[in-house]
């Protein structure tokens, strides 16, 4: 499997146009088929090596999860990414996919409040568990007003 | 001699009271116990909690409890300029805290297409290597002393683990005035060119640890408590190592050679020749190996620069005058760099402004940690120790 294959079966596989330039491939898939990306990418594509997922908060266009993989024999790195409605705050979870998910969805859950459905174990990770609100959030004032922590 | 059992059980000098019942554990059955294990435990390196659960001295399920270290590095960025934000990235990982810093920049650099002079970009590798010298020193050190008594005392060798690293931060003190959080990257290039000298201070520090690394495998691996206490412990295979997302030196143990300095080369990383090690076993020794054989590769590289560093401009950019300084396009990169850890990534999203508008950062220890859970259930509570120390966690970096 090369960069280019990679690509091609994107597009004629899965459906969605790769983007990107060189070795790191983007694509961009519909919530409900965010599952079936990743196991596209980890069974069909080779991408076998979890680098990392996060979220980025677009206001009043939604959260974006973000997900980048990468095939270690080929070279090549795979973003993923997925837009969640205005509002929406769940997404379907990759951790049967990835186990490395695991820990970076209990992550953005906790930073974010992005509830990942099929995730077994979704908790807070960083922050106590008594935390209020998700600092990540553009909407979360950088000064928390809740006590104690402030 | 031998003590008879009971006669510890059941003092009989001076108490009359009747013997005290001892409930011994039912091993065979499903009698658990769940036991705590730090957040303030000499072998965490820093500051995180796991709750073992046992079935007598065996760890049967790990949870992991961590945060007690952050800050939320990710919203200090947003609130932060691209001026003001490197120095503080040195704080995630603050034993290496030349990489994190590295990282930063170069992902502002990319989305802004911000030029490094060539100088700048050997400068930086230079203290990347240098960096990684230091930073496994310590892990040698802490680690061994994990494994303590069994290496005939443990603090030795920690001692001269810290004893060489010294050496490499006097080096880093002579070169920017600090010796953990440097500040030494900027947008553009670098702050500091090397001061008078240093280059042959550079050149006997390395003799010196090269020699000295010879040493401690010697002093190692003839010691029969060492070899039971890492081989075969811990194994991590190559697919779970994958799918966790598991880098650097865990990675290589696991017979992977990846290595981003020659997959994706960042900093002139190309121009330099040294080798990739790796090793098939996956165990603690494994990983031991690997990280002993980049020694030896990082100093290679150091003696490289240090012979052929080209002359030019240290930065792009002129000085810092203000923090609203530098400004780059809209745009978003991923850059990552080989830490001594594994891959720093740096996920940056700019709008424009003189912030970045989301800041992401893959610490490595953070995906290196998350693979305990997997590895631990089936030994015993004193390989647990050695297993986490062969991890080389950096809090900092974990919790962000």
């Amino acid at each position: 499997m090369t960069t280019d294959e990679a690509r091609a079966e994107l597009g004629t596989l899965l459906g969605v146009p790769p983007e990107g330039t060189g070795a790191a491939i983007g694509v961009t898939v519909p919530c409900d088929r965010w599952t079936e990306a990743a196991t596209f990418a980890r069974h069909s594509l080779g991408c076998g090596f979890f680098s990392f997922l996060t979220v980025v908060d677009w206001k009043t266009e939604g959260l974006e999860v973000i997900a980048r993989v990468e095939n270690l024999d080929a070279l090549f790195s795979l973003t993923m990414k997925t837009r969640l409605e205005p509002g929406l705050t769940t997404c379907p979870s990759i951790m049967a996919v990835y186990r490395g998910a695991d820990w970076m969805e209990r992550e953005a859950f906790d930073m974010f409040g992005v509830v990942f459905e099929g995730h077994p174990d979704l908790r807070r990770i960083l922050l106590p568990d008594d935390w209020v609100g998700h600092p990540l959030l553009k909407s979360y004032a950088v000064d928390t007003p809740y006590p104690p922590y402030r | 001699m031998s003590i008879p059992r009971d006669s510890l059980l059941h003092p009989t000098v001076g108490d009359p009271s009747p013997p005290r019942v001892i409930t011994e554990l039912d091993y065979a059955g499903t009698e658990r116990l769940t036991m705590n294990m730090g957040p303030q435990h000499p072998s965490a390196h820093g500051v995180f909690r796991a709750v073992l659960t046992l079935e007598g001295e065996t760890v049967v399920a790990v949870d992991a409890v961590l945060g007690y270290l952050h800050r939320c590095h990710e919203k200090l960025a947003e609130t932060l300029t691209y001026v003001q934000y490197p120095t503080i990235a040195s704080k995630t990982d603050y034993v290496a805290a030349m990489t994190s810093e590295l990282a930063y920049v170069m992902a502002a650099e990319r989305i802004g297409a911000i030029d490094v002079p060539k100088r700048a970009q050997y400068l930086r590798v230079l203290v990347a290597e240098l960096q990684r010298i230091a930073s496994h020193c310590l892990w040698l050190g802490t680690w061994c002393m994990d494994m303590g008594g069994a290496l005939g005392g443990g603090a030795t060798i920690f001692l001269y683990c810290i004893r060489e690293r010294e050496v490499v931060l006097d080096l880093f003190e002579a070169l920017v005035g600090a010796r953990l959080l440097y500040g030494f990257h900027q947008m553009g290039g670098v702050r500091y060119d090397l001061p008078a000298g240093w280059v042959a201070q550079c050149r006997a520090a390395t003799d010196l640890i090269e020699a000295r690394i010879l040493e401690y495998e010697s002093m190692l691996e003839d010691n029969d408590f060492f070899m039971m206490r890492t081989q075969g412990v811990g194994v991590i295979s190559r697919e779970v190592a994958e799918t966790v997302g598991i880098s650097g030196p865990l990675l290589r143990g696991s017979g992977v050679a990846y290595d981003i300095r020659q997959a994706a080369p960042y900093s002139s990383y190309e121009d330099f020749t040294f080798s990739v090690p790796s090793q098939p076993a996956g165990d603690c020794f494994a990983r031991y190996r690997v990280r002993m054989d980049e020694f030896r590769q990082s100093i290679r590289i150091v003696r490289q620069i240090v012979d052929g560093l080209p002359e030019g401009p240290i930065s792009s950019r002129p000085g810092v005058k203000s923090v609203v300084q530098v400004r780059i396009p809209k745009g978003e990169a991923y850059a990552r760099v080989e830490g001594p850890r594994g891959e720093v990534g740096c996920y940056l999203i700019a709008d424009g402004g003189p912030k970045p508008y989301r800041m992401k950062w893959r610490g490595a220890s953070f995906s290196n940690l998350a693979v305990l859970p997997h590895i631990i259930p089936g030994h015993k509570v004193a390989d647990v120790v050695a297993i986490m120390g062969s991890v080389d966690p950096v809090f900092g970096e974990v919790d962000r």
